[in-house]
């Protein structure tokens, strides 16, 4: 088992290693000559105003915490999808009834106007 | 000393400096990222115990979503991005103190007990890995199906519990 | 075993016998050779962009009835290698107030996500990277350092409007994530396997690629894998006229280069995905050697792209609100509804025939994908019917005419 993760583990250091060095290059044969101006935030030649990190609204958070209720039932499925040439026809069900309930509360937020983007 | 368990060291040691700084970077954000540093860690050392779908499913989840949950949490809150107030209150010797205690307690537990000086018995690997056994155990009568069941409709309060807090307060 | 047949299983046999003659380790030789094939498989991702970046710039150009580039080397064959030469030559800034160590990785990131996928995809019949036990999940796993690294990248760079774009972005990908792992899930259950090889040998003949069997799923797939990666329609989070670039505002040089580098290896990435888990893969027809079924490979995924490239082309930019209602209205419930037809039905025609290979499976799902479609398409219909499409202004304003065009000047003074 741990020999199919060598691949893994071998593409990381290599997939690290590949956009390093371009940059490093880069970085020797570029020009460096940073200055005041050329270091601004740029918003399209006005200056900035105000703090960059401003709040934000509470839509992305509830679109994160349904992504993350559906992906641990992903989590869940997955296996039993896999396991589904010795299921029972009971245990076909089980999952269905998995997917049912979450399904209801995806339902849920969109009676309650959850997911409108405002 | 086998490369594996120099490479448990090496991840061990990243796992325990991401952690440490987790809790003593000052940015939130940056502590957000040190934490995902500190759980694709603990990913690697699932891989290194032959658990492949355990260290999927963290990153998937913890990676993939909760972390990712944090870090719109922390920029919902205003003002803290570039808080630079104390980081620990007068209380923070109770803290150290009860700390230290729970870790010496532990230690000493796991010292006491037998299980912890044995090797622990050899898996084969087919066994450890074996997506299909563990999905027909979370579908099984005699396995886990309640606790799977109950999952799902544990998952549907969350979520409708997540939804009433932020969403009523708005 | 002849070179022509299965080139890459040749040398590294030749190359073991080698390494063993000299007397190393077995440990080492395998650490060796797998360094050697994992550098194969990333190269060959980084190179074919340089080639990808052409014939999307070639495809674009002649949809558009341009010429496209044409200047540098045959066909302007050139021109991605002089973009990157000017790319590296360019400096390489970074804006006051960023956090610099992050601001660093981002880019570095971004390419990581993109090049693991690579490492469960199976070019022909024992060309594979690794096949993963959990490959189909472990694609999910990576997809999210993409994630991470576009919210660092638009965090990182003391832009507002990197971080407006960068969250954007998040909330795009979270959503679209939903469909793509459910989608996921189908191939996965047809199979009875989360690797990605076996998903593809499981499609032998070629009534029972995966596409006969889940085309809602399919479509779901490659939809929401669009809108993964961020191309058009779904690129708002790049609209340069609402927040002028995205996440990738402050990035220049070749860092900009490594990001631009990861976007379009992950478009080839979906369409190599889509084609892998629904349409066969390296599966072709006649004589299955390794050498043509990569030809196979490369000719399905490239007819992938092409439709990748050319949606690209077509069609418009998707406002924001449109883009999470279809995502969470739309494709999130038909999902769940082809998942559960599909799980039911096949267990009772997998069951019921006592195997797998019969064509009426294949026919039996298709038929139910027929009729699921037919359905969605109804409730649409209804649902459109009762409630007309809102107007962004209230009331429906009279459409402006130009006032009378001025009478023509006379010929003979224009001719002055």
């Amino acid at each position: 088992m741990l020999d199919n993760w060598l691949f893994v583990g071998l593409m990381l250091v290599v997939a690290i290693g590949f956009p390093i060095v371009p940059i490093l290059v880069a970085r020797l044969i570029g020009p460096s000559r940073p200055n005041r101006i050329k270091s601004e935030t740029y918003e399209c030649g006005i200056e900035t105003v105000g703090e960059t990190w401003v709040q934000f609204k509470v839509q992305y958070y509830i679109y994160a915490l349904v992504f993350l209720i559906f992906d641990i039932e992903a989590v869940f499925l997955f296996p039993w999808a896999v396991a589904f040439d010795q299921l029972a026809l009971f245990a076909v069900v089980e999952g269905i009834i998995f997917i049912i309930i979450l399904f209801g509360g995806l339902l849920y937020a969109w009676n309650r106007g959850i997911l409108e983007w405002v | 000393m086998t490369p594996i368990q120099a490479l448990f060291i090496i991840t061990s040691v990243l796992l325990l400096v991401s952690g440490f700084m987790v809790v003593t970077a000052r940015n939130l954000v940056r502590a957000a990222l040190w934490l995902i540093a500190a759980l694709f860690m603990v990913a690697v050392v699932f891989v290194l115990l032959d658990a492949g779908f355990l260290a999927v499913v963290q990153v998937v989840v913890y990676i993939g979503a909760i972390a990712i949950l944090f870090i719109f949490a922390v920029m919902l809150t205003r003002r803290v991005m570039q808080e630079s107030g104390p980081q620990s209150n007068s209380w923070w010797w109770v803290a150290g103190l009860f700390s230290l205690l729970l870790f010496f307690g532990l230690t000493w537990i796991i010292l006491g007990w037998g299980g912890a000086a044995q090797h622990a018995p050899r898996v084969s690997a087919a066994d450890l890995d074996n997506i299909e056994q563990l999905g027909l155990a979370l579908v099984d009568p005699a396995g886990y199906v309640v606790p799977f069941e109950v999952a799902s409709v544990l998952l549907l309060a969350a979520l409708i519990g997540a939804i009433v807090v932020a969403w009523d307060r708005n | 075993m002849g070179f022509f047949n299965d080139p890459i299983h040749f040398i590294a046999a030749w190359l073991e016998g080698l390494f063993t003659g000299w007397g190393l380790p077995a440990g080492l030789i395998n650490v060796i050779l797998t360094f050697l094939g994992v550098f194969l498989v990333a190269n060959f991702g980084m190179l074919y962009v340089i080639f990808l970046i052409w014939v999307e710039r070639k495809l674009a150009a002649r949809m558009q009835d341009r010429l496209g580039p044409n200047r540098v080397g045959p066909y302007g064959l050139f021109q991605t290698i002089a973009d990157i030469v000017k790319l590296f030559t360019k400096e390489d800034t970074t804006p006051e107030g960023a956090d610099k160590a992050v601001f660093n990785i981002a880019p570095i990131m971004a390419v990581v996500s993109v090049l693991l996928i690579w490492a469960v995809i199976p070019f022909a019949e024992g060309w594979i990277g690794t096949d993963l036990s959990v490959g189909a999940l472990y694609i999910v796993a990576v997809g999210s350092f993409g994630i991470v690294a576009t919210l660092i990248a638009g965090w990182s760079s003391n832009n507002k409007f990197a971080l407006l774009g960068a969250f954007r972005t998040v909330a795009q990908l979270v959503s679209y994530e939903v469909p793509l792992v459910l989608s996921l899930m189908i191939p996965v259950l047809l199979a009875r396997s989360m690797g990605i090889g076996s998903i593809v040998e499981a499609q032998t003949n070629w009534y029972s690629i995966f596409f006969f069997m889940a085309p809602i799923a399919a479509l779901i797939f490659f939809i929401s894998s669009i809108a993964e990666v961020g191309r058009t329609p779904f690129d708002l989070l790049e609209a340069e006229s609402e927040i002028v670039a995205g996440f990738h505002i402050e990035y220049s040089g070749a860092k900009f280069a490594m990001i631009f580098a990861a976007e379009f290896l992950h478009a080839f990435t979906i369409s190599v995905l889509t084609i892998t888990l629904f349409f066969g893969g390296w599966q072709g027809l006649g004589d299955q050697y390794p050498l043509v079924a990569w030809v196979w490979f490369m000719v399905k995924s490239m007819m992938a792209y092409f439709t990748v490239a050319w949606i690209r082309t077509t069609l418009p930019r998707l406002r924001i609100d449109h883009m999470l209602n279809y995502n969470w209205k739309f494709l999130t419930p038909l999902a769940l509804a082809v998942l559960v037809v599909t799980a039911l039905l096949d267990w009772l025609i997998v069951n019921g025939f006592g195997t797998t290979e019969t064509i009426w499976r294949p026919a039996i799902l298709f038929a139910a994908n027929v009729l699921i479609g037919w359905v969605t398409y109804a409730l649409l219909r209804r649902r459109a019917a009762q409630r007309p499409a809102r107007l962004v202004v209230g009331t429906p304003r009279p459409v402006a005419r130009p006032p009378q065009p001025p009478a023509q000047p006379e010929p003979e003074a224009a001719a002055d």
